[in-house]
């Protein structure tokens, strides 16, 4: 057997679903071996995008996702998506091709050092040199990318290596000496954290990605509702609790609620689960949770006491250490806080000015809500859509909400709305987009359209670079300094001639008519371009660096 | 609460096991950069399983700096073990070779050093006494601020290597 069709053999075994890329030279024997898989093979548009769609479908299913690409500008084309997957930990094994074996460092045509680029932006990385390796190599990856904190794998495979001959036997285990992530947390660890949960009166339940990524939101919840500890989540642990869970107290961070950041700001105890004091949820360090004790509970050790003090490290898989802490933990007074939090809530609610005649970005996300359904799978792109879709879509549960939290990429909504798709066939599955955001993947409206796929894809259209926009009117005088996006295509036409569908919304009256009518189109996608007021800003809102003094709840 | 507090800046040795592959060293530095952690010295060799090398490197920081560059370190896959020699006792050794510029000062000078350090010539002739120097980093800073003062042409020095005093577990 061949290099190229061991890959397609070993694919086989880790059960792949679906492989994105794109061929070129380098990779055109393994192209040649992937034309017979029984799995399927996703032609994008652009490699960026096969990256964003394997990340959107290991987001959405759990599984790691997969791409094959060539060498050079294929592999470049990929490294946004990488970068984006390692900060957002997403598993992925992306296989690069390269020029052939002997030629490398020739500066040969279509080549790139591809290992040098991505190793700072990936959990590991193989050049294989031997094919004998590559039945190993690919196991590792697989294993690398899904185990402890996931992250993306890279195989960069010359094509002569893909053309040799080996025996093809794939390994059933792994043994990597370097590796060894630590998943049961420390008993007595937890024993002190359940003392101080019980101990605590106004305990604040504060979690990331982490929560999704190991699968412990049934957990999450039942220790929410045994301690009755009100809850907060970050952009990343959206979907952890259910949005409508009345411990919930939604976002926090720069644009959290004022009662999540007013409740952290006053907690005495802040119970970390999978999330990393990331400066967007921070602010000024110094001043927050100023009179907290800190749990922190994270599967990658580094991620503790890396930005603040932690009290009680707890190094483990955030499902089993919340079973075990579940287990043992006595709920504590949280009555009066409770209570405190509903005040706070009436107080300060998110709201908006609506407006009679015109579409509110915030309105036109509430309605796709209530239409849509709590139940949907919901991309977003990058900027203020992002924070409103973060604030006002309020979903059921894990794994539904799917965005570029670490990296903040433009580009990223809409293919991996096409990878969460191909997934989820028979779930409704929405990108939540802007004006400018879209323009950065919109190439793979050709994938959606040839592969019959009923994305829905809603454009936040204000003319601007939105949130650029915000912070040049408040913190560089209204000076709109490249951030107005004159030259917008006709989206609707743009959709049409990709041979989805279009509607665009500039009244409020038929927001909801549109909405209504994107549910129709069942096989092909469907851009809803909501012409929204152009300087509405995101609130509320805490400057970059600075503390819950400073929250600007509405302008 | 919150942050952590300054701390002063320490010096810390570490023994890096690491899968003797290219590449290694690479991941190993490029983390130092990309996280912004110092580097003093850095060595590495085989170890006596031949796919496994020894880094050896001198870093400084503040504390919390040095717990991450532990933890960021420990987080590579093809790093096996990392341990920190200054939390336990531990032999250094550096390389130094010299080339000084000859005059009978330095010549009287070197009997004297000779006795104190482990310091002996290698080459000689008129205008040049090549030294070599094996000692601990704390020896050979003293002796370079002496080699300053006779004059030095060229110098060429190892990062340090250290080892464990710990004898192996029974």
């Amino acid at each position: 057997m061949i290099g190229a069709r061991a890959v397609v053999e070993a694919f086989t075994k880790e059960k792949v679903e679906y492989v994105f890329g794109l061929p070129g030279g380098a990779c055109l024997p393994l192209f040649d071996a992937l034309y017979d898989a029984k799995f399927k093979v996703i032609l994008v548009r652009h490699e960026q995008g096969a990256v964003h769609m394997a990340e959107g479908y290991a987001r959405s299913t759990g599984k790691a996702g997969v791409v094959v690409v060539t060498s050079g500008p294929g592999a470049t084309n990929t490294v946004t998506g990488i970068a984006d997957a390692y900060m957002d930990s997403i598993p992925l094994v992306v296989i690069t091709g390269q020029v052939k074996s002997f030629l490398i460092g020739n500066d040969a045509f279509q080549e790139a050092d591809v290992t040098g680029i991505t190793r700072p932006i990936t959990k590991y990385n193989y050049l294989v040199k031997n094919v004998n390796d590559l039945p190993r190599v690919i196991k590792e990856a697989f294993y690398l990318a899904t185990h402890g904190r996931p992250g993306p794998v890279l195989i960069d495979f010359p094509s002569d290596i893909s053309l040799a001959e080996l025996d093809f036997h794939y390994p059933d285990t792994v043994n990597i000496r370097g590796f060894k992530p630590k998943v049961e947390g420390h008993p007595g660890q937890i024993k002190r954290a359940a003392k101080l949960i019980t101990e605590s009166k106004r305990p604040v339940i504060y979690t990331g990605g982490g929560v999704i990524i190991s699968g412990a939101a049934k957990e999450l919840l039942e220790l929410v509702e045994k301690t009755k500890a009100p809850c907060t989540n970050t952009l990343m642990g959206l979907g952890g609790v259910p949005g409508t869970h009345p411990l919930f107290m939604g976002m926090l961070g720069m644009h959290g609620t004022v009662y999540a950041n007013r409740a952290v700001n006053e907690c005495d105890l802040l119970i970390a689960v999978g999330a990393r004091f990331d400066d967007r949820v921070t602010g000024d360090l110094k001043k927050f949770a100023p009179h907290a004790k800190i749990i922190h509970v994270d599967v990658d050790p580094s991620a503790i006491a890396k930005n603040v003090k932690v009290d009680v490290p707890i190094v483990g898989d955030v499902k089993q250490v919340l079973q075990e802490l579940n287990k043992i933990v006595e709920p504590g007074d949280t009555k009066d806080w409770v209570l405190q939090i509903e005040k706070w809530k009436q107080e300060n609610p998110l709201r908006y000015t609506d407006d009679s005649t015109g579409v509110r970005p915030q309105y036109a996300i509430q309605k796709l809500c209530e239409i849509l359904g709590s139940d949907a799978i919901v991309t977003t792109d990058v900027g203020q859509h992002q924070m409103w879709a973060a604030q006002y879509y309020k979903l059921s549960g894990p794994n539904q909400f799917l965005t570029s939290g670490g990296l903040g990429t433009m580009g990223y909504g809409f293919p991996a709305a096409i990878g969460a798709q191909f997934a989820f066939p028979h779930k409704t599955v929405l990108c939540i987009s802007g004006d400018g955001s879209i323009q950065m993947n919109i190439q793979e409206m050709a994938t959606a359209v040839v592969n019959k796929l009923p994305v829905k894809i809603a454009i936040i259209n204000n003319n601007y670079l939105g949130m650029v926009r915000q912070w040049q009117e408040k913190f560089y005088n209204h000076r709109y300094s490249s951030s107005e996006m004159s030259g917008n295509p006709d989206f609707v036409k743009l959709a049409e001639a990709y041979g989805g569908a279009g509607i665009r919304v500039d009244k409020k009256a038929d927001v909801e008519k549109a909405i209504r009518w994107s549910q129709t189109i069942t096989d092909r996608p469907c851009i809803i371009d909501f012409a929204v007021t152009e300087e509405e800003n995101v609130y509320p809102m805490i400057p970059s660096g600075k503390s819950f003094d400073e929250i600007i709840d509405m302008a | 609460m919150a942050v952590h507090d300054t701390t002063p800046v320490q010096e810390i040795i570490l023994s890096v096991l690491v899968e003797n592959r290219s590449g290694v060293l690479s991941q190993v530095v490029g983390l130092f950069s990309a996280r912004g952690f110092n580097i003093d010295s850095l060595a590495v060799g085989e170890t006596e399983d031949p796919t496994m090398s020894r880094i050896t490197l001198v870093s400084h920081g503040d504390k919390r700096t040095l717990e991450q560059i532990k933890k960021q370190l420990n987080k590579l896959i093809d790093v096996i073990k990392v341990q920190d020699l200054t939390e336990e006792e531990c032999i250094d050794r550096e390389l130094v070779l010299a080339k000084l510029k000859a005059s009978p000062a330095l010549k009287e000078a070197l009997a004297g050093l000779a006795r104190h350090y482990k310091i002996h010539v290698v080459e000689e002739n008129s205008k040049i006494i090549c030294l070599e120097c094996t000692e601990t980093r704390e020896n050979r800073k003293k002796i370079f601020e002496k080699f300053k003062e006779f004059g030095i042409v060229e110098i060429a020095q190892t990062g340090a290597v250290a080892l464990s005093k710990k004898p192996p577990k029974e």
